[in-house]
């Protein structure tokens, strides 16, 4: 009798397929074990999360996009409509250019943190989450670390794209490096703005929306795609103590071989302060949720 | 410490005055619960009963709003760290990652109860394995059956053994097959030591499961204690019956009357009529030695039987007998949904 109505599950078209039974013999038996590990350093609990934000990448690679694609038009974009007109041809003005599309692009990238954290935390995954008795910010300090692969990533498409183009950074490879590297660290930082837009607002719509208020005046009211000196007084007050500014400034002095000096020094206060601030209420945000 | 004494002979949960409020509503409303250790403890009622809100304040995942509670004697919100290395929650809906593969899932929360990369990878193979899910390991969890999900979401909690398990539905949406087959692994879990409270819609899963059972509604406990004490304020049952002629219904009705001593309803089927068991002992075998006798009886006055069913008192039933009005959700003046309300306040 029994086997007949384990023949009819399957036979019956698209139906599940037939699990297996459970073995409540070796269950007990891993049950036994009592001993618990130690719980996981901060390190160790932030690294595991940043791996599960590359296995979500290698499930879903289309979510690469943004790094990939978006940037190439932006490169493309601004080089041959604003090229002829500010530097007299494309390739003078890419050599400037350059450093700061690469800022630009990867800082409006950051936005996208905010957006998978929203879609993401309202799974039944984080009531799991927050019931491990794990350093609590290591569930968003992984997004982070996932995020800054999608930094670099992004970073190499522009880079490559500028090289063929005929971008030749004056800073070499150690230049190029090191203003990636000073990115990436401030894209980390930046991020958090958007952890907590993400935890605060209720749609993706809305966490787009906001992301496009904050992040339009601060990239293009800098200094990526003019001379500061040609704006006009007030609006150079603006552009001059913009973070944005402060990173592509510095950015573009390490790919010219040159050393950043005082706007590095701005870049890294801003890092500090952007952590500083918006980390604890993305935490507190965290907690209440 | 608190280990030893928690487990040997005192509570797993202690709650007094525990109180939620979202908005208007009071979500739970001052219930009073003592779970004790290393048993199933079943909490019983309808959506939006405030099952779900009560458990994810145990979980440390909401903040009371009033009153206390205690976890293995560690308070949920001053000692939130220390309750969470206890307990494992398994929601009401998957508690799994999605996105990932069932191994990815479980090796990912071994690292994070913190067992080395190699521990995990081998804990996850052998959970996978006692769950049957050894050839869904590879594949994304958002492509697994609903049983296969509940599988990997009860593996994902006893990563570490846990002492106590929170189980919120586990079987809700279920076939009973697989419903069967969670049941095993709920009394493999508890057979082991740790303590499991289950929150549940059927009756008859609180019955298979716990030793003490609760019933809430609109976030009070209404009623509490062993399956038994329950039952016998329920009734113990109800016989339904459809004759062959509609004829012979007042007849059957006038003998039923006498043979149960119970309470007999015609149904609006001129053939069928039910009749609910009074308490008696409030033992299930009575009930069904009762109506066999009946039936034997309605045999001997010549009386037709086409259909017969013993039925235990459903939830509506408890409900009814309870609350003197039913169970349904939409007898409750609030959103069904626990989830729901606590998004609209988040």
């Amino acid at each position: 009798m029994s086997t007949a109505t384990q023949t009819n599950a399957p036979g019956a078209g698209g139906a599940p397929e037939e699990l297996a039974a459970v073995s409540t013999e070796s269950l007990a038996e891993l049950l036994i074990a009592k001993d618990r590990p130690p719980r996981p350093s901060a390190l160790s609990a932030s690294v595991t999360f940043g791996w599960r934000a590359m296995l979500k990448i290698k499930h879903v690679p289309e979510q690469l996009f943004d790094v990939t694609a978006f940037p190439i038009m932006m490169v493309l974009m601004y080089t041959y409509l604003f090229g002829g007109a500010l530097a007299g041809s494309p390739q003078e003005y890419l050599q400037r250019l350059l450093p700061g599309i690469l800022v630009m692009s990867i800082v409006m990238i950051t936005m996208y943190t905010g957006v998978s954290v929203n879609t993401d935390i309202d799974k039944g995954v984080f009531d799991r989450f927050r019931t491990l008795p794990i350093w609590r910010p290591s569930v968003m300090v992984g997004y982070l670390l996932g995020d800054m692969l999608r930094y670099v990533l992004g970073s190499l498409v522009i880079l490559t794209v500028g090289l063929i183009l005929g971008f030749r950074p004056a800073g070499g490879v150690a230049g190029v490096v090191a203003g990636i590297a000073l990115l990436v660290v401030f894209s980390f930082a930046f991020s958090w703005v958007w952890t907590m837009f993400g935890l605060m607002l209720r749609t993706e719509k809305s966490v787009m929306g906001v992301s496009m208020m904050v992040i339009f005046p601060l990239t293009f009211l800098s200094d990526i795609f003019v001379e500061t000196s040609t704006m006009p007084g007030w609006l150079q007050a603006f552009v001059n103590n913009n973070p944005v500014t402060h990173v592509s400034s510095s950015v573009r002095s390490f790919m010219q071989g040159e050393w950043p000096g005082t706007e590095l020094i701005w870049t890294l206060g801003w890092a500090a302060f952007l952590v500083a601030v918006f980390g604890p209420i993305t935490m507190r945000l965290y907690n209440r949720k | 410490m608190s280990n030893q004494t928690g487990r040997s002979t005192g509570l797993a949960i202690e709650t007094a005055g525990l109180v939620k409020t979202f908005g208007a509503n009071r979500a739970v409303d001052g219930i009073d619960l003592s779970v004790p250790a290393g048993t199933v403890y079943g909490v019983l009622g309808p959506n939006g009963a405030g099952k779900t809100t009560a458990v994810k304040m145990l979980a440390t995942l909401l903040r009371p709003d009033g009153g206390e509670a205690h976890v293995f004697g560690h308070d949920v919100v001053r000692e939130a760290d220390a309750v969470r290395s206890r307990v494992s929650l398994t929601g009401q809906y998957a508690s799994v990652d999605e996105d990932l593969t069932g191994t990815e899932n479980l090796v990912l929360l071994g690292r994070l109860t913190g067992h080395s990369k190699r521990a995990s990878a081998q804990r996850a193979e052998q959970l996978l394995e006692a769950f049957g899910l050894t050839d869904a390991a590879p594949r994304q969890v958002k492509n697994y059956s609903g049983g296969m999900r509940r599988r990997i979401d009860i593996a994902a909690s006893i990563l570490n053994t846990p002492d106590l398990l929170f189980l919120d539905e586990p079987t809700t949406g279920l076939d009973p097959r697989s419903r069967n087959q969670v049941w095993d692994i709920v009394r493999a879990v508890v057979a082991q030591g740790t303590t499991v409270l289950l929150t549940t819609q059927y009756l008859d899963e609180a019955d298979q499961l716990s030793a003490r059972i609760a019933v809430i509604d609109q976030g009070k406990v209404i009623a509490e204690g062993t399956k038994g004490e329950l039952k016998s304020s329920v009734g113990a049952g109800a016989v339904h019956l459809r004759l062959r002629d509609a004829e012979q219904r007042p007849d059957a009705e006038e003998l039923l009357k006498g043979a149960l001593d119970a309470q007999v309803l015609l149904e609006a089927d001129p053939l069928a009529l039910t009749a609910r068991i009074a308490n008696g002992d409030g033992n299930g075998t009575a009930a069904a030695e009762k109506a066999s006798r009946a039936l034997a009886e309605l045999a001997r006055a010549g009386i037709t039987v086409d259909n017969f069913s013993l039925g235990q008192p459903s939830l509506d039933e408890v409900f009814l007998a309870l609350t003197d009005r039913p169970a349904t959700p939409g007898g409750t003046p609030t959103d069904p949904r626990d989830d729901a309300q606590e998004e609209a306040l988040a």
